[in-house]
């Protein structure tokens, strides 16, 4: 049995281990960043922006979910979807819901996910996303809704596109400024 | 698993927390849904992110007030504009005010009931529309005024071209308004050219409202303007409300398949108009001897 079989040249240490280490959000940051989500959300916008508008509170509902998850629980969450749902005019509890269930699939998947850098992982938080209105959708059907047109899914590919922005700009306070290799 | 140390206990796992949280909104919903027992709770909430909303609609207070300045530059114009388009209202007032007395004298010679009160410029108040929500699936709009303005849920809102809609829920600054596009919505109405009274209600599409339940044979065109009939008494009649845009009649349905398109711009107006409540109308037949029976009780 030949030892060499991995080209240690061949591996870039860099793309899968040399991941930032995070300090711990601070509580107030937590709910500071999802406050300003909540803003972005609520700006009033039209047609087309409005149909192209991401969920910005999921985006950082999802980044905390999947990087620090004992900063935010599912009762955050929770709040912030009956904050939407107010907001939106619609059933109370429909954005609590799909929220505490991204949560939820944060918590299943966030260390497969955490593997990846923050470009790679734009697939799997669309599928994210995508699950998400999903259950939407089937909520407002038992509702008696009609069926939105395929446009209502821009919103997550859309998400999925800033969301390595959403996610950089949110661990950008938390990295260490010291240089861990100097003594 | 019970022999688990204090140290990494963590509460309950993801799922059973998943379904608890999924079980309480289960819960709000069907609460909001059908028994609406606690309208307290959406209250709080609008209070608690009314702040938050404010700061949201700071961007495009900004925008108006950058585009108010830029059109003041043409006030002079508008002002001779406005100026012209009233005195040729005026003129058409003035008719109208010789009709309606006109019209009165003649109820009154047919011994006809008296119409529903047509005060609805009395007490109009102006409000401007302060966002849509961007959820597909409800036809409702937020608008700047609310129950510390004397509004209540019920009241109509209107453009200057017909009905857009009612107000339905009140918060203390703000206010839902249901379009009429809204598919849970309907407004009784009539039909302008013959006078065939039904209703019309939303289909949850932009812009398209159906009449539902007339039959093939129906005397309707494409064309036709329907306007409210003001029976029910909650909207005020002859306010235009749609104009009819497809009829498609099929010799195998019951009813004709009618569209129309609302009169006022339900999707584009800024600045609408909220009528205050008509007076109360006698109340139904079933209803009648309990209200009697209350009102001896206490005179």
């Amino acid at each position: 049995m030949s030892l060499k079989i991995i080209d240690e040249s061949k591996i870039n240490p860099k793309k899968y281990i040399s991941k930032d280490m995070l300090a711990p959000a601070k509580s107030w940051y937590v709910i500071a960043s999802l406050v300003a989500a909540l803003i972005l959300n609520f700006v009033p916008l039209q047609s087309f922006a409005l149909a192209m508008r991401p969920d910005f509170a999921a985006l950082v509902i999802l980044y905390w979910a999947i990087n620090q998850p004992q900063r935010l629980g599912m009762s955050l969450a929770f709040c912030a979807g009956l904050m939407m749902d107010v907001h939106h005019t619609s059933v109370l509890g429909h954005h609590a819901l799909v929220y505490c269930v991204i949560v939820y699939i944060a918590s299943i998947f966030r260390r497969r996910i955490n593997v990846f850098s923050l470009v790679q992982q734009i697939p799997q938080i669309c599928v994210i996303l995508l699950i998400m209105q999903s259950i939407l959708i089937v909520i407002e059907l038992l509702g008696g809704a009609n069926l939105p047109g395929w446009h209502y899914y821009l919103k997550s590919l859309s998400g999925a596109i800033v969301w390595p922005i959403v996610a950089f700009l949110l661990s950008y306070p938390l990295k260490h400024r010291s240089n861990p290799d100097a003594l | 698993m019970d022999s688990t140390p204090q140290f990494f206990r963590h509460g309950p796992g993801p799922l059973a927390r998943l379904l608890l949280f999924v079980l309480l909104s289960c819960l709000l919903m069907v609460e909001d849904l059908r028994f609406k027992v606690i309208p307290e709770l959406r209250q709080a909430v609008a209070m608690i992110i009314y702040p938050i909303q404010q700061v949201a609609l700071l961007p495009s207070e900004v925008h108006d007030t950058v585009m108010d300045f830029i059109n003041s530059f043409h006030i002079i114009e508008e002002n001779a504009y406005l100026r012209e388009h009233y005195l040729r209202n005026s003129e058409k007032l003035l008719r109208l005010k010789a009709l309606e007395a006109e019209n009165t004298h003649l109820r009154k010679l047919l011994g006809a009931v008296n119409t529903i009160h047509a005060k609805t410029t009395a007490k109009a108040v102006m409000a401007e529309i302060l966002y849509t929500p961007r959820d597909p699936f409800s036809h409702k709009i937020t608008v700047n005024k609310g129950r510390e303005h004397g509004i209540q849920p019920g009241q109509i809102v209107i453009d200057y071209k017909g009905i857009i809609g009612q107000i339905t829920r009140v918060y203390p600054l703000v206010s839902e308004v249901t379009l009429i596009t809204d598919k849970d919505h309907s407004v009784p109405i009539q039909i302008v050219r013959n006078n065939i009274r039904t209703v019309i209600s939303g289909t949850g599409k932009n812009n398209e409202i159906e009449l539902r339940y007339l039959s093939v044979n129906t005397d309707i065109r494409e064309g036709d303007l329907l306007a409210t009939s003001g029976i029910g008494g909650v909207y005020p009649r002859g306010l235009p409300v749609a104009v009819v845009t497809g009829i498609k009649r099929h010799p195998s349905d019951n009813f004709a398949q009618i569209t129309g398109t609302p009169v006022a711009g339900v999707d584009r107006n800024r600045q609408v108009l909220i009528l205050s409540l008509s007076p109360a109308l006698p109340t139904s037949p079933e209803n009648l001897a309990e209200e009697s029976s209350v009102e001896s009780e206490n005179n």
